[in-house]
């Protein structure tokens, strides 16, 4: 190829704006320059691979880090990583960190009155298998409130990192549950335009995967960005 | 698969306050492998208020010969790092120097660091490149060139006197001194 590509741009309205107003901290902290459009080179096609030594094996399993259960509904949460074109992503490593079941994080700047729990910790990680596959074991978190408006509870979610195939394939996201009410109202959920891609950060209820009089299971899947240049550029849009 | 199947990418969201709960291990084994000459970046990170941003998260990537697939067996990757501000918006930040890599088309870029940058209040990260003053290659460099000249400084960390390989380089979310960021 002799014509040098750039990094692809989000299909319309299926990311956030940098600069949300509802979402107030957005305001001082969003870039109002033009973005500039950057050429992707080896620097952007490449990206860190994470070894399996970095992980130990208690790492997806929030609910077995300390002496004691956690309390709280136990839950699996479990998933594919996948690209665009739909393959799996294998060896993509996913953080996750949440609030505990009151809706708590242990976290020195949280100070929501709700109790900690001495037996849960709230951070796992875990590289996905050549399936792109990916599981933790966790408690639901709870709903919590925060300082962006009058009244404002964050619905309950969970916080993930994904590295995939090229660090342009980065996604920072939150995870959330079905049905909840604080959905609508919640203005980090909302930043997102398009309702599509919006409800695909709810994960769905999987009774396949619980696990009877024990734990239930969320299944949600992840799509990570590709590059700007592969052969599928022809798309529709 | 047709061409016309591609799935639509998850939807960011930001990083939040409490990103140390999950991602603070990762920082913290990011010490190793540091091999040849270093080079360390400081700086602070700063809202359109010209506030302290004391809760922000930056990742640094550079890719290295050793990515290619020894770094499959590496601890820890090669050509990157996260770190993490404190309470004064400060960071800091050492690692193996970046070499110059080459574009598609065979001319070289100069020696850079691609940069993301989370924190509560994005939501979705920021990518932006930081590069080296002195460096020869920065005056032809085929990024750097697209950047208009009065803000292409932005992108470039400042030598500092005392220390040949210290480099000084802040992050300005908005306004005038405002950073060069990329699309995505
Ligand atoms: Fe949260």
């Amino acid at each position: 190829m002799s014509e040098q590509g750039t990094v692809r741009i989000a299909p319309q309205g299926t990311q956030p704006e940098f600069h949300y107003p509802p979402y107030v901290s957005s305001i001082a902290r969003s870039p109002r320059m033009p973005l500039a459009l950057l050429a992707e080179t080896m620097t952007e096609r490449t990206g860190p691979v994470f070894g399996h030594r970095l992980i130990r094996p208690q790492d997806h399993d929030l609910t077995a880090q300390h002496e004691g259960d956690p309390l709280g509904e136990r839950i699996y949460v479990h998933g594919r990583v996948l690209d665009e074109d739909g393959r799996p992503v294998c060896g993509a490593l996913v953080e996750v960190w949440q609030a505990n079941a009151a809706g708590r994080y242990r976290h020195k700047v949280d100070n929501h009155n709700a109790p900690l729990d001495p037996n849960f910790s709230g951070a796992g990680r875990i590289l996905t298998d050549e399936k792109g596959y990916y599981i933790f074991k966790t408690i639901k978190p709870g709903a919590y409130p925060w300082g962006n408006h009058y009244n404002a509870w964050r619905p309950a979610h969970i916080h993930f990192s994904i590295f995939g195939a090229g660090i342009l394939s980065r996604l920072v996201t939150q995870m959330y549950f079905p049905g909840d009410p604080l959905q609508p109202l919640d203005p980090i959920f909302n930043s997102i335009p398009d309702k599509a891609a919006r409800n695909r950060l709810v994960s769905r209820l999987d009774m396949e995967r619980s696990e009877p009089g024990t734990a239930l299971a969320f299944k949600w899947d992840i799509v990570l960005r590709g590059h700007g240049d592969t052969p599928f550029e022809e798309s529709s849009r | 698969m047709t061409s016309t199947s591609r799935l639509i990418p998850t939807g960011s969201q930001t990083v939040g306050p409490y990103f140390h709960i999950g991602l603070d291990a990762l920082a913290q084994c990011a010490h190793q492998d540091m091999a040849g000459e270093t080079v360390r970046i400081h700086g602070r990170v700063l809202d359109g208020n010209g506030s302290a941003v004391p809760d922000a998260m930056l990742e640094f990537w550079c890719s290295t010969p050793a990515n290619d697939d020894a770094g499959r067996h590496c601890e820890f990757p090669i050509g990157f790092r996260r770190v993490a501000t404190e309470v004064d918006g400060s960071f800091s930040v050492e690692m193996t120097k970046a070499r110059a890599v080459p574009l598609d088309d065979g001319r070289m870029q100069a020696p850079h660091f691609l940069v993301l940058i989370f924190m509560r209040g994005l939501l979705r990260h920021l990518i932006t490149r930081v590069y080296f003053a002195g460096e020869a290659g920065n005056v032809a460099d085929p990024v750097l060139e697209t950047i208009p000249i009065e803000r292409r400084v932005t992108l470039i960390a400042q030598q500092k006197s005392d220390t040949a390989q210290t480099f000084e380089w802040n992050v300005v979310l908005q306004g005038a001194e405002e950073t060069v960021f990329f699309a995505w």
